[in-house]
């Protein structure tokens, strides 16, 4: 059920839309859904970076993956992994973020007789995060073609060097490819390996059918069935520019294509998705080992209760004279 | 109480499997098994402390004895938690169990107990985090992971939370850094709302308030304690040593965890300090009230760590120190580190600390006013100020063990490994993914080091004790040394248990045995009464 009702409302989307088409709502399926849908994840988006910011970070707690700055200079400091400066969290922060760092200690144990703990190294699922995510953002920033009257010329190198290979009429992306193997080896994991089914909810495999879904629609239109590009450009350009409009003669595809791009906007910000946003507030991650150096301010600090030498010694002043102690109070 | 007996190691690894069921993980239900959970708080041991809802009981029995209100303590407690912590908001929300913490937790490789994978211990308290706190939640329920947060669920949150040493290794291979230690607090902090603290916990909690060290050692009992060592040291070395107690106007205050008074091997590092600061002729003392380094409050909640922490600021200032140097122990470092100043400081009363044997200013810690020993004993060495003897711990054969916490709440790496490398000749690491940052808890940490809960601890303590076995069977290692007074006590266990024949040190044990002291005479053994290499036969 955790797989299959993911996948049905995938499908009941695509559905949706193809029916709205045939019913002759264009409008509301080209120019309603598509701005409701930016505004919600816009909204969406800063309301809930916002609700995390609001929260403090009471205390200073890096998560420190190497040698710390020693006191001594003959001892190395791990910089990146266990930063002791802004630049050093930069850095930490940046590899976190570009290439997975964390991800790419990744390891496999396995339990053998002996018995022996071996700790292999997995790269597979830092590989395919990898793969997904910059694949998908190529994807992303390649579709400003369709979002520019003339189409600047980092696009087209990018276009270029991702058709490099030059197969087929239309040339075949690679990225496409990519991103299509990278969900799908991303999905089955969560099937195959026991201890990812176990732990996988609904919500982990409907942004994956959902963005597999994107991902064929758009692979469909480019390559299988075509559809009409000038007036799909007309259409986005009218959105962009707020004076929208409903070219005739575009395809159910592209309106189903653009329907699920529009539900995943909208389930972005109420969903894990949002670790896009997180993943910059992580205090473990983004702050930096200094708490020796620098005292760190938890606003919320408060007066506690505590037990005063002046009580312990009244408790125990005579035990102490016996013993030798020097004591405040004769 | 029934005793619990443990399986033995073969029959404890043939009984874990790491993969999973099928079957979905809200609908198993958790049995609390003897032997993988300690006794419930006594209530005496709660009021101490003021702690609410004080109560005897007893985890294994069904009545929990609860207050009326508890799913309200609980969720009010939560609401509070999220407002002050931003990681747990962040860290309820961000999770994409993509799994990679998954078989980094060391209580999953020793039980396959699914819900021991850091990121389902998280979900356990996610799906209620869902129902009462998300719209989606509380909409779409069981189908957006989300469910009720019932008495069985407590008791599932109860038992994991106490399966969590919060060592803080699945944090390291988070893509988002997200921290099941963070997470086990704040659940164990709602424990503690609910009145549902373990005694091994509360007991040292309510010792380290009244009498200042979790030990519950009066004034008197710490300086018979020491004074037996003296002693001791005498025999061995022929030399008198004669610290002082809660002297005003010493130059540094030494605070140490009370595990290092009170029992064998710690006792052996605490010689090891007395050595060392003897031979410097250190203008230091020892603090009766201040006596305690490690931090049980920590395990309850972050107000009680604090009650506890705030002796060893203010004991500085009445005593009118310079700067504090604390002792070997893991736990007490993260507490230091991270939480110590923002709580308890600013130590404005104390100086920079600076060695007064080499001069060396330790400027990293130039606002705790705190240092490691093996930062203070590490620069000796380097200065050439110590007369050694690295082969008088020639029948060892060494590998380290780094502390959780000193390892991924600090990351004193190098430190330790300087120190040992100079006071023995046979040290040998430990594969790589078993020590540094990467390196696996004793199986102990975070109060679970009771005796009730054995088979959990030997369970946890398997990957640790895999690593040692995997280079005594290569290397012949036959000492664990580590920088921490609970694997001093746990992994003595944990050896016992899983690699026989390897014992447990402390690093400053092995200083003080390779230390050539002015005046002593000729060492026929070693801290422990052993004969020292070539003088078996004497």
């Amino acid at each position: 059920m955790k797989i299959l009702l993911p996948l049905f409302a995938v499908v009941a989307l695509v559905v949706i839309a193809f029916v709205g088409v045939q019913a002759n709502l264009q409008a509301f399926f080209g120019i309603v859904i598509p701005y409701a849908a930016v505004a919600i994840f816009i909204i969406g988006f800063i309301v809930r970076v916002f609700r995390w910011g609001s929260s403090p970070v009471p205390f200073r707690i890096p998560t420190t993956a190497g040698q710390m700055k020693s006191f001594a200079p003959w001892i190395k400091q791990n910089k990146i992994d266990n930063p002791s400066s802004r630049l050093g969290v930069f850095a930490r922060m940046a590899l976190e973020v570009l290439v997975f760092r964390s991800l790419f200690r990744n390891t496999k144990t396995e339990l053998h007789d002996g018995p022996k703990l071996v700790y292999g190294s997995e790269k597979f699922l830092w590989l395919a995060g990898l793969a997904f995510h910059w694949s998908f953002l190529i994807i992303f920033v390649r579709h400003f073609r369709f979002f520019m009257q003339d189409v600047p010329t980092v696009i087209q190198i990018m276009e270029s060097l991702d058709s490099f290979l030059q197969i087929g009429a239309p040339l075949l992306y690679l990225t496409d490819v990519v991103l299509v193997g990278a969900v799908t080896f991303l999905f089955l994991r969560r099937v195959v390996m026991p201890q990812i089914k176990f732990i996988s909810l609904p919500a982990d495999y409907f942004p994956l059918f959902l963005i597999l879904g994107i991902a064929l629609s758009g692979i469909l239109m480019r390559y299988f069935t075509k559809v009409h590009i000038v007036g799909v450009k007309e259409l986005v350009m009218g959105l962009l520019s707020f004076s929208p409009v409903i070219p005739a003669g575009i395809g159910s595809v592209f309106y189903i294509h653009l329907f699920l791009v529009s539900a995943l906007l909208i389930y972005f910000p109420l969903s894990k998705l949002m670790h896009m946003g997180g993943v910059f507030l992580s205090p473990t991650r983004n702050m930096a080992n200094n708490s020796r150096e620098v005292r760190h301010i938890n606003p919320w600090n408060y007066p506690v209760h505590v037990h005063t030498y002046q009580e312990y010694e009244d408790e125990f002043r005579e035990k102490m004279k016996k013993a030798g102690l020097p004591v405040e109070k004769e | 109480m029934a005793k619990v007996t443990t399986p033995k190691p073969a029959e404890l690894v043939t009984s874990i499997d790491l993969k999973p069921s099928a079957q979905q993980w809200m609908d198993i239900p958790t049995e609390i098994k003897p032997g993988t959970f300690c006794w419930g708080a006594k209530a005496k041991n709660l009021n101490i402390v003021e702690f609410p809802n004080a109560r005897d009981w007893n985890p294994s029995e069904e009545d929990w004895k609860l207050p009326e209100n508890w799913q309200e303590i609980f969720l009010t407690g939560m609401k509070n938690l999220l407002d002050k912590y931003r990681s747990f908001k962040v860290f309820m929300d961000i999770c994409v169990r993509c799994g990679a913490c998954a078989d980094k937790c060391h209580f999953f490789i020793g039980s396959g107990d699914p819900k021991n994978m850091p990121v389902l211990r998280a979900e356990l308290l996610r799906s209620v985090y869902r129902r009462y706190f998300t719209t989606s939640g509380k909409m779409l329920g069981k189908t957006a992971g989300a469910r009720d947060l019932t008495i069985d669920v407590l008791k599932e949150l109860w038992y994991y939370f106490y399966q969590c040493t919060e060592c803080r290794r699945c944090s390291l291979f988070c893509p988002y850094g997200i921290d099941t230690a963070e997470i086990t607090i704040m659940g164990r902090e709602l424990m503690n709302q609910l009145g549902l603290n373990t005694d091994w916990i509360s007991g040292p909690v309510a010792n380290c308030y009244m009498k200042g060290n979790h030990l519950g050692l009066e004034p008197h009992a710490i300086m018979n304690s020491i004074e037996g060592m003296i002693d001791d040291i005498e025999t061995i070395t022929g030399i008198r040593i004669n610290p002082s107690f809660n002297r005003k106007g010493a130059e540094i205050l030494f605070v140490t965890p009370s595990g290092d008074l009170f029992a064998d091997p710690g006792t052996f590092t605490c010689m090891g300090y007395l050595m060392l600061f003897h031979e410097l002729g250190l203008d230091y003392t020892w603090s009766t009230y201040a006596s305690e380094g490690g931090n049980f409050g920590f395990f309850t909640s972050n107000e009680m760590a604090k009650r506890l922490n705030s002796k060893i600021y203010a004991e500085a200032k009445r005593l009118g120190v310079k700067y504090i140097i604390g002792g070997e122990c893991g736990h007490m470092w993260r507490v230091l580190t991270q939480y110590m100043d923002t709580w308890n400081g600013p130590a404005d009363f104390l100086e920079v600390p600076v060695s007064p044997i080499t001069g060396t200013r330790f400027d990293t810690s130039r606002s705790t006013k705190m240092i490691h020993i093996t930062e203070f004993t590490a620069d000796l060495i380097k200065n050439g100020k110590l007369k050694l003897d690295p082969s008088r711990n020639d029948d060892l054969i060494v590998t380290y063990h780094d502390s959780c916490n000193t390892s991924r709440g600090m990351g004193l790496l190098d430190e330790p490994r300087y120190i040992i490398r100079n006071v023995c000749n046979h040290f040998h690491e430990m594969p790589e993914n078993t020590i540094r940052e990467q390196t696996f808890c004793c199986g102990s940490g975070t109060g679970l080091n009771a005796s009730e809960n054995m088979e959990l601890r030997m369970r946890g303590g398997f990957p640790r004790a895999n690593a040692v076995k995997f280079v005594k069977d290569r290397h012949g290692v036959n000492m664990l040394a580590n920088i921490c007074a609970i694997d001093r006590a746990t992994l003595s266990a944990s050896m016992d248990y899983w690699v026989p024949g390897v014992r447990v040190t402390g690093v400053h044990e092995m200083v003080a045995n390779a230390l050539i002291m002015k005046g002593e005479k000729e060492r026929e053994t070693n801290l422990r009464g052993e004969p020292l290499p070539g003088k078996e036969g004497n």
